[in-house]
């Protein structure tokens, strides 16, 4: 699959060569198993191992509450406290499939931001980098439609918020509104079809996994350098790298130990830290929990949303000029959407001829800040929308906003990068001491 | 073999484009149902009227129904609340329109053009705040009737309704819209 050089699955047996000629599965696993992988790579490159671990965590457990659950506005809540009650270790398997959520969350987002940090989005991975949005998108309406299922106070009012945004479009929202929920306000048929939805979902996410780890075996993995490896010679190459199976597979297992031991941590002694204790009340279209918040994951994203009010100039102008179509709450919904669309079009926006962030001495300190500004807009969204927190998030908004448009095209010009290093292998030799080619044979050939 | 690029504007292209055009109609069809059946469905609609018995609702007191999957306030407002907000100048009013579907579109305000019949004795409007759809909390806020019950408060974001269900602090940007409603005989209000 990839072009760098190295050694291909020769079927031996005979069995082995019969099933070849006829479906060669076992060369794409033994391809997509012994991929070239560069020897250089940190600890930031294992979340993608967690999140492969997370979904099919998520779907395991997800299909074992389902024998369970019964969607439904009037069973729905009864069925969860069953789960948690009396089905033979359901209270576990339900924290696990909550929990999972946010592991999968966190995981995500150190993933998204290593790759904005390394460059990891620029060419030739664009697809890459397109399609794991794309994933990120789907994961985050499934994790919507899944906080609704339990059917309490929270699940119904976060929906009535949510699908609310769609009724702020112009013209056609409330049709779009209506026919999201199936009915004038959040009810049964709003319940049952997030349920088949979020039943759904995780199939297209694991399918587009699949596509997306396709695209960065078709161009290589990136690497803390941004170097490219060398793909002049078989010898070049195995300098640069090592199969992934077994050396970055032990690795990531490792690092995947180490988290799932926090993470057993959080769900056997605090599982629900992360929740919210109104959603233990069931849903009641009558009464309003007295703050709505959403889900951790979601707050920077809300914070956005909720940033950019009538009060806000560029806000006022935009109206103005769209002849009030384009009012404050619809504003703020392209706004949050639009913070997404930016960080998708980052391969673009990013002018910069050299590719990791560790040779940028501008942008480090723009992406730290960005960083920073994401915790910011996380803690911000979990705030009541008055006082001075209203300013914080507008602020956080407008530097998510400038980073992308702004920042990240003029660095390029204006900054003048480090020198990279010549090769993957310089750089790993550099860190771990080895210094001559005498030991590449060594290294290079797996010791099985 | 024959050549097709000898024969443009001919029966052939005619073929094509009609498959074609057959081809996406036929498609369209077939996904119309997947999309429709998300709309309302018939049990739902019908539930887009109903009759409600207020005969049990005494003076200053008031009644919290669910219609369309919202809850609706009807209340038997005292000669005191009634007063109160018929007493109050429209220009102290946040927002001016009288938000009821019952009346013009560019009625005002006035609790007259708010109150379900003549004497105003009854209230009815929908219970959601018109910030971001929270259900206000009864006989609570800083625009109560003179006995201290009437008007509403929205605990999400402190907007306080007077006992007209007019918006008189806070971000709420509207009145509390009064559904379409009206008496079917002295104790039935039907809503819708």
């Amino acid at each position: 699959m990839s072009g760098i050089p190295h050694d291909h699955y020769e079927p031996k047996t005979g069995a082995e060569k019969w099933l070849d000629r006829r479906l060669p599965i076992v060369g794409l696993l033994h391809s997509t198993l012994t991929i070239p992988t560069p020897r250089n790579l940190n600890w930031m490159w294992i979340w993608g191992i967690v999140l492969t671990f997370c979904l099919a965590l998520q779907i395991i457990t997800g299909i074992v509450l389902v024998m369970h659950y019964q969607p439904g506005a009037d069973t729905a809540f009864a069925s969860v406290e069953h789960i948690m009650r009396n089905v033979n270790g359901g209270h576990m398997l339900r924290y696990l499939h909550a929990n999972g959520a946010s592991l999968f969350f966190v995981a995500v987002y150190l993933h998204i931001f290593r790759g904005l940090f390394y460059g990891s989005y620029k060419t030739p991975r664009e697809v890459t980098w397109i399609i794991g949005m794309l994933i990120y998108l789907l994961m985050m309406g499934t994790a919507f439609m899944g906080y609704v299922l339990p059917w309490g106070q929270m699940s119904f009012w976060g929906a009535t918020v949510i699908t609310g945004l769609f009724g702020a479009i112009p013209f056609i929202g409330d049709a779009i509104q209506t026919w999201l929920l199936g009915g004038p306000a959040v009810d049964n048929a709003t319940l049952t079809r997030f349920f088949s939805l979020h039943y759904l979902f995780p199939f297209i996410i694991a399918g587009l996994v699949i596509v997306h780890i396709w695209a960065f075996h078709t161009t290589g993995n990136n690497n803390p350098t941004g170097v490219e490896v060398r793909r002049t010679s078989k010898a070049d190459a195995e300098a640069d790298t090592l199969p992934f199976w077994p050396y970055f597979v032990i690795k990531d297992l490792f690092a995947l130990a180490l988290i799932l031991l926090i993470f057993f941590a959080i769900v056997g002694f605090m599982p629900n830290y992360l929740g919210h204790p109104d959603n233990y009340i069931e849903a009641n279209p009558l009464a309003t929990p007295a703050h709505i918040v959403p889900e951790w994951y979601f707050l920077p994203f809300y914070a956005i949303l909720r940033a950019f009010d009538g009060d806000v100039w560029l806000v006022q102008i935009v109206q103005f000029l769209s002849f009030g179509i384009i009012d404050a709450k619809f504003f703020g919904v392209l706004a949050m959407f639009g913070s997404i669309a930016v960080m998708a079009l980052a391969p673009w926006l990013d002018t910069s001829s050299v590719r990791s962030g560790r040779y940028r001495p501008m942008f480090k300190w723009w992406f730290y800040l960005l960083c920073v500004n994401f915790m910011v807009l996380m803690w911000v969204g979990a705030m009541p929308a008055e006082g001075i927190y209203p300013y914080i998030a507008l602020l956080g908004s407008a530097y998510w906003f400038a980073y992308f448009l702004v920042i990240l095209p003029l660095l390029g010009v204006i900054e003048k990068p480090l020198q990279p290093v010549a090769t993957i292998e310089e750089d790993f030799n550099a860190h771990y001491g080895k210094d001559d080619a005498a030991d590449r044979g060594a290294i290079a050939t797996p010791a099985e | 073999m024959s050549h097709t690029e000898d024969h443009a504007g001919t029966r052939r292209d005619f073929l094509y484009y009609a498959t074609a055009g057959a081809g996406a109609v036929a498609t369209g069809a077939a996904v119309w149902p997947l999309v429709n059946q998300m709309n309302p469905s018939a049990d739902v609609q019908a539930l887009s009227s109903i009759l409600v018995d207020v005969g049990g609702i005494s003076e200053g007191t008031q009644i919290t129904v669910k219609w369309l999957g919202k809850p609706v306030f009807i209340r038997r407002r005292t000669p005191a609340e009634i007063e109160q907000a018929r007493n109050t100048d429209l220009s102290d009013l946040t927002d001016k329109m009288a938000r009821n579907a019952n009346v013009d579109d560019g009625a005002s305000a006035a609790d007259e053009n708010r109150a379900l019949d003549d004497t105003g004795e009854w209230l009815v409007q929908m219970g959601v705040c018109t910030h971001l759809g929270c259900v206000p909390l009864s006989d609570a806020g800083d625009y109560t009737g003179p006995e201290g019950i009437g008007g509403w408060f929205c605990p999400c974001h402190g907007s306080h309704y007077d006992t007209s269900g007019r918006v008189r602090r806070g971000p709420a940007p509207e009145n509390l819209p009064v559904p379409p409603a009206s008496f079917t005989d002295d104790v039935t209000i039907q809503l819708g």
